[in-house]
């Protein structure tokens, strides 16, 4: 089972909600981690490591602020990462039809989005051939370098 | 650390509510102290290598800017400008190395409407460049270093008949040590002159070299001062005399054994330069001090907060960082220089990780174990903890220790006293180099040259590492 965005989105509310300050979730090869940042502050961190990465001997990368999930999530899916940080949009200009939906067929070549880093735009390319499962970042919004964009079952 | 910190009132409405930290390392959790003391967001940009670092953990958030490669991620302009403008930072803080003196970074701010935390980019490039920055400490009646700028071989030679051997040929775009050739003589002056504009052309992509006066016996002394474009006080000075390659080892302040009319004389030129550019920010005005003539020259300005400024704090009391960042956001100086007051003596050892067996490679790997030892009068300005990774990628060192007292003598054997005790385990540590010149009689008289180091490495058996 891989946690989609959403999912992650529905664990925070409920930790705000509540009055524990940590929330721990183990399932299927994944750990999530949910602290608030000390008391009565309204930030919170996640951190989200998957089993094989907490085992491994090299040290353990955290990746924080954002979810990270395994370079291969659940079901055979393949995630399209970010190969830089920028802002990121899904349309070829505002208005327009999105470059890719939920379901779009996609060959490697494919432009799935645009990352601008400072006026600058840069095409993001699907790097394989398949079926756009679902998407976990909204347009205009900032990406993280090797921050997961879509997951796409490989055809 | 923040045990005397004379607090400055906080306004209500601060105009840096979230701050962008474009570094890593230690200075990255120096920075974000002082923005939680003052209740600023902090966003940590930080590379790949470093999302599980100490500084990441503290961060109200991290973004990952790029891979490990620093030229892919702490020297990418755009992406840290872009990173900013995303998460809604107003400023950039840029610490020191990496893009904090580069004036295009500073400019690129300017031109996204951040606020960058140090001077102006014109400021920037006033001072980077060393022929302009020697340009405006003529102006300003800052002593020099005899000899300047030279066109040819010819013009070389006549320049150092004029000054008298040994003289020092320089890249004007060079620093770091890096570009410097001594001649003792004519001849020697004619074979390595194109070798050193070759050089400095293939290093910094500029081919102009300068001819100056070499000290046979320097110290090297700076002057910490903070600019608010208008007005510019001096926090004292600092002594940072003890070099390995032009790389400081151990920094102290105040510069010991210095006449007082020299100590003034110093201090009022670093005033007279900042206020001749009408400086903004923190800044370090670095002289040279001939021990044999009794003067000093101008060497060059530091437009960055200084890896060496927790000794300056030990004994002024005063936060640089927040000086730093409520000048940057148009704030008038509050303090004036009779409000500056120094107390007692402070010095500070740059732990390394490095082996001094090995001609002090980096020593990169996992910290297994760490003690720091909460101990009177001492300060650790550190990124370590059990577990921590020092990536290859970057610079080695791995803490600050710094020691405050009453006297010069009792700081040294604080200092002294926390290395028996510090332990960094994993990774080799020049902790023993430290002792070593710690014990030594040169350094516990005090006002070391700048050869003191080098020539301590050559006659020590070996210095091993602990």
């Amino acid at each position: 089972m891989g946690l989609s965005h959403e999912d992650v989105k529905r664990l925070l509310e409920l930790l705000d909600a509540s009055k524990f300050d940590e929330l721990h979730l183990e399932s299927d090869g994944t750990k999530l981690t949910l602290r608030r940042n000390g008391a009565g502050n309204k930030s919170t961190t996640i951190q989200l490591v998957t089993t094989e990465q907490a085992n491994a001997d090299a040290p353990t990368q955290i990746a924080t602020a954002k979810v990270q999930p395994s370079s291969n999530s659940g079901g055979g899916l393949v995630n399209v990462r970010a190969s830089m940080l920028g802002q990121f949009y899904s349309a070829p200009k505002p208005g327009a039809a999105p470059f890719v939906v939920v379901g779009s067929k996609v060959r490697a070549d494919t432009a799935i989005a645009i990352i601008e880093v400072m006026k600058l735009m840069n095409s993001i390319c699907a790097g394989v051939d398949g079926e756009v499962v679902e998407i976990f970042v909204r347009d205009g919004e900032l990406v993280e370098f090797e921050q997961v964009l879509m997951s796409v079952r490989p055809a | 650390m923040s045990a005397h910190v004379k607090s400055i009132p906080s306004k209500a409405s601060l105009p840096i509510r979230r701050v962008l930290i474009a570094n890593r390392g230690e200075i990255a959790v120096r920075i974000i102290r002082t923005c939680n003391r003052l209740g600023i967001e902090t966003v940590l940009a930080a590379s790949k290598a470093d999302l599980g670092s100490m500084a990441a953990r503290l961060a109200d958030r991290t973004v990952c800017i790029g891979p490990a490669r620093s030229t892919e991620s702490y020297l990418k302009i755009g992406t840290l400008v872009q990173a900013a403008l995303g998460v809604g930072a107003q400023a950039i803080h840029p610490g020191y190395g990496f893009l904090s003196e580069r004036a295009e970074f500073a400019a690129a701010c300017e031109a996204a409407h951040l606020i960058f935390i140090g001077p102006t980019a014109a400021q920037i490039e006033r001072v980077g460049d060393k022929l302009q920055a020697r340009l405006c400490a003529v102006e300003a009646r800052v002593p020099v270093v005899p000899g300047g700028p030279v066109k040819n071989l010819a013009d070389a030679l006549e320049q150092a008949k004029k000054i008298g051997y040994p003289v020092l040929i320089k890249a004007v775009g060079g620093g770091g040590g890096r570009g410097l050739k001594r001649a003792d003589t004519p001849a020697q002056l004619e074979s390595l002159f194109d070798l050193a504009s070759a050089e400095a052309l293939a290093a910094f992509g500029d081919d102009r070299v300068f001819v100056e006066c070499y000290v046979t016996q320097g110290r090297h002394v700076e002057v910490q001062v903070l600019g608010d474009g208008e007005r510019v006080i001096h926090l004292g000075d600092r002594d940072c005399s003890v070099q390995r390659r032009f790389q400081k080892l151990i920094e102290e302040a105040p510069a010991p054994g210095l006449t007082e009319s020299m100590r003034h004389d110093l201090q009022s030129s670093a005033v007279r330069f900042s206020k001749h550019i009408g400086y903004r920010s923190l800044g370090t005005v670095e002289f040279l001090v001939d021990v044999q003539r009794q003067a000093f020259y101008f060497l060059e300005m530091n437009a960055r907060i200084q890896v060496e400024h927790p000794v300056t704090e030990a004994i002024t009391g005063l936060d640089l960082v927040e000086l730093q960042i409520t000048v940057a956001q148009g704030e008038k100086l509050r303090l004036t220089q009779t409000d500056i007051s120094t107390n007692g003596h402070s010095i500070e050892c740059r732990l390394n990780a490095e082996d001094p067996e090995l001609d002090f490679r980096p020593s990169p790997g996992t910290v297994t174990g760490i003690n720091f030892p909460a101990l009177h009068g001492l300060r650790y300005d550190t990124h370590m903890e059990a577990g921590a990774h020092i990536p290859p990628y970057y610079d080695s060192m791995v803490a600050k220790i710094i020691a405050h007292g009453a006297s010069r003598e009792e700081a040294r054997a604080r200092l002294l006293n926390a290395l028996d005790q510090v332990r960094v385990e994993g990774v080799k540590t020049n902790i023993a180099l430290h002792r070593a010149v710690l014990a030594h009689p040169e350094f516990t008289e005090g006002g070391m040259d700048t050869g003191f180091l080098g020539r301590f490495l050559s006659t020590a058996t070996t210095v091993g590492t602990n």
